[in-house]
């Protein structure tokens, strides 16, 4: 891809697009790539993420992180903080599958251990966790328990039996963001998660099964703080969202934002995807304590999911998941905007973090973490393809740079049209199989676009923040399972 | 089939751009290209259910987005798979009314040949332009 003429090398690892690059940017661009890594993005990445740098508000540099990629909007990998009192909330900063997120969970079985029962493993994973179009959950509770459930978060799964106090402190913002409120959420939104819990969803959504094999530990002390101290000790993480209750309130409040933008409040932006209002104009308001019920419902999706794995994990080894050490590392969103204060031109202030496609990683003393981690800076949860791999990183101080915030995961480079065209879902399935990596999929030409080569080379993502002193490694895992939405 | 997948917007996602010669075309043709990102084959889908989809928009492009919107969202509510059979559009002022005949069945893993999820209708480069052969849409679906 041919870059902005007007770009600059600020370092091997940052780019910058002056606000000269477009008309109406407010502030620069700051893009977090390698050489390779830059030269391989999309056009669209430089168009959308300068419209964010254009919006109203705006506290300090759009960012866009390494594996940054085309998506509607802001790119995918796009962050942005705006002020409280002059700037906007846009959906199309955080994303329809609001909340987005990953999860990753520890046990004490090595990989001898599990391979022998990887088949029956995977094969109950993807029975008891309903993947693909359209499905719905085991969880059968009423529209207005569902109500309840979004705005008290995943302590209700504590409530009902679907998980542990420990769960909770081990989840990022203890599993409930504060100021959910069910009541600005539209009956349509309800209808379509109430029966949504504990699904995985689709595109690239999954659960699997990895290792952490001793020569991928880059930080033994940080990994054992985390949990992972046993050779080649397998984990399982997972990747899903808000379902279809996040994707309707996300579209509800774009139809409204799009109505008064303009003619109530007369904001224009490039692209009717970054539809915002004020963020204290009663609409920001209403979809900030909307968008909180997603974030919540999310949370309790993968809490839920969560129990699921413990239970056919205990079916399997016919032991109680305690005795197979099933412990949470952590749950992290990656499709959010949160109110954070931050350090913004020497001053600690108040802003409205968007993160649309990125992690949040906080480094070592924030008061944001559970006790545990508080030394050590936050867990970092990057899910790669389901061919080459996934990582556990750090937060760490210098992170402050891009508001704490790193990468998500290794970020397309091909079309799923494409990757469609050149791969057979079947074939890709038989032959991960041979490279040992069993795949139950609910649809074959999901799997196929999901193709490894589809993807940004993981390592190269992962580098970068690492090079930039956004997060560093920690360990990465290696596939063995996979279900697969 | 009167619709196109498009292969270089917006890579992680699904856009496409469907054609017809009247407003009625273009609707029922959009509808077929999003139902049809999740299931291969719509001679598949079977006429046990039918519904009426009303509303109404400012526009006739934002009528069609809302359209579009309501089949994601049966998709979730009631596990439909839908399509388009007729629709009726009157103005008034200025406001634009739609009343869409929609019919298809549950989805069934078995029965349906079924591909990645749509979980909404973007505004991103979303427009409903007039040719000179008839009328084009060009949406992108978050995938």
């Amino acid at each position: 891809m041919k870059l902005p003429k007007s770009i600059k090398k600020l370092t091997d690892n940052i780019w910058e697009i002056p606000e000269s690059y477009k008309a109406g940017m407010n502030v620069p661009v700051r893009i977090y790539a390698s050489e390779k890594l830059i030269t391989e993005m999309d056009e669209g990445v430089f168009g959308q993420i300068s419209n964010v740098a254009a919006l109203p508000g705006i506290t300090g540099p759009a960012y866009c992180m390494p594996d940054g990629h085309w998506g509607y909007g802001f790119p995918i990998g796009g962050v942005a903080a705006f002020d409280p009192e002059t700037g906007v909330i846009s959906p199309g900063g955080i994303g329809f599958d609001i909340n987005c997120g990953m999860r990753l969970i520890r046990t004490i079985l090595t990989v001898d251990e599990v391979r022998s029962r990887i088949r029956d493993l995977v094969d109950k994973l993807f029975k008891r966790i309903p993947a693909g179009v359209g499905t719905t959950g085991f969880v059968v509770i009423s529209r207005d328990e569902f109500r309840e459930v979004v705005e008290s978060g995943a302590q209700w799964c504590v409530k009902n039996g679907y998980g542990v106090e420990e769960d909770i402190d081990l989840t990022e913002e203890k599993g409930c963001v504060a100021g959910a409120d069910a009541s600005k959420v539209s009956a349509s939104a309800i209808e379509r998660g109430y029966r949504q819990i504990g699904t995985l969803g689709s595109g690239n959504h999954y659960l699997e099964i990895q290792v952490a094999k001793p020569v991928n530990i880059y930080d033994p002390k940080l990994a054992k703080t985390f949990g992972i101290d046993i050779p080649n000790q397998v984990c399982i993480m997972l990747h899903c969202g808000s379902r279809g209750f996040g994707h309707q309130v996300a579209t509800d409040y774009l139809h409204t934002f799009l109505s008064v933008m303009g003619k109530k409040y007369d904001i224009t932006t490039p692209d009717r995807e970054l539809a915002c209002a004020p963020f204290r104009s009663q609409e920001g308001q209403d979809y900030f304590a909307a968008m909180k019920c997603a974030i919540n419902m999310s949370y309790v999706n993968r809490q839920v999911i969560l129990h699921r794995v413990r239970e056919v994990f205990s079916d399997v080894f016919h032991r109680d998941p305690a005795d197979l050490g099933l412990h949470m590392i952590y749950d992290i969103a990656h499709n959010t905007a949160m109110l954070e204060k931050h350090i913004i031109d020497g001053t600690e202030r108040e802003v409205l973090v968007h993160r649309k496609g990125a992690t949040r990683a906080f480094g070592p003393g924030s008061t944001s973490l559970p006790a545990v981690y508080r030394n050590s800076g936050q867990p970092v949860i990057i899910g790669g393809s389901m061919e080459t791999g996934s990582y556990l990183l750090a937060g760490l101080g210098s992170g402050e740079q891009t508001l704490f915030t790193t990468a998500h995961g290794s970020g397309r480079t091909m079309s799923r049209r494409q990757a469609k065209k050149l791969h057979n879902g079947k074939q890709l399935q038989h032959d991960l199989e041979e490279r040992g990596i069993y795949i139950r999929t609910a649809s074959y030409s999901a799997l196929a676009e999901e193709v490894g080569e589809a993807y940004k080379n993981i390592d190269d993502v992962v580098a970068v923040t690492e090079n930039t002193g956004i997060s560093k490694r920690v360990v990465r895992f290696v596939p063995i399972g996979n279900i697969k939405g | 089939m009167p619709y196109r997948y498009l292969e270089n917007i917006a890579i992680a996602d699904i856009a496409f751009e469907a054609y017809g010669s009247s407003v009625g075309e273009i609707f029922i043709a959009a509808g077929d290209a999003l139902t049809n990102v999740m299931v291969e084959n719509l001679d598949v889908i079977e006429k046990n259910t039918s519904k009426s989809i009303l509303c109404d928009a400012e526009s006739l492009e934002m009528l069609l987005h809302k359209m579009l919107d309501e089949l994601v969202y049966y998709k979730d509510a009631e596990q439909l798979l839908l399509r388009v059979a007729h629709v009726d559009i009157v103005q008034e002022n200025d406001t634009w009314r739609l009343n869409a005949q929609v019919y298809g069945e549950r989805i069934d893993p078995v029965k349906h040949e079924l591909n990645v999820d749509v979980k909404a209708v973007t505004f991103h480069r979303f427009a409903l332009e007039q040719t000179a052969e008839g009328w084009k849409v060009t949406v992108v679906l978050d995938i």
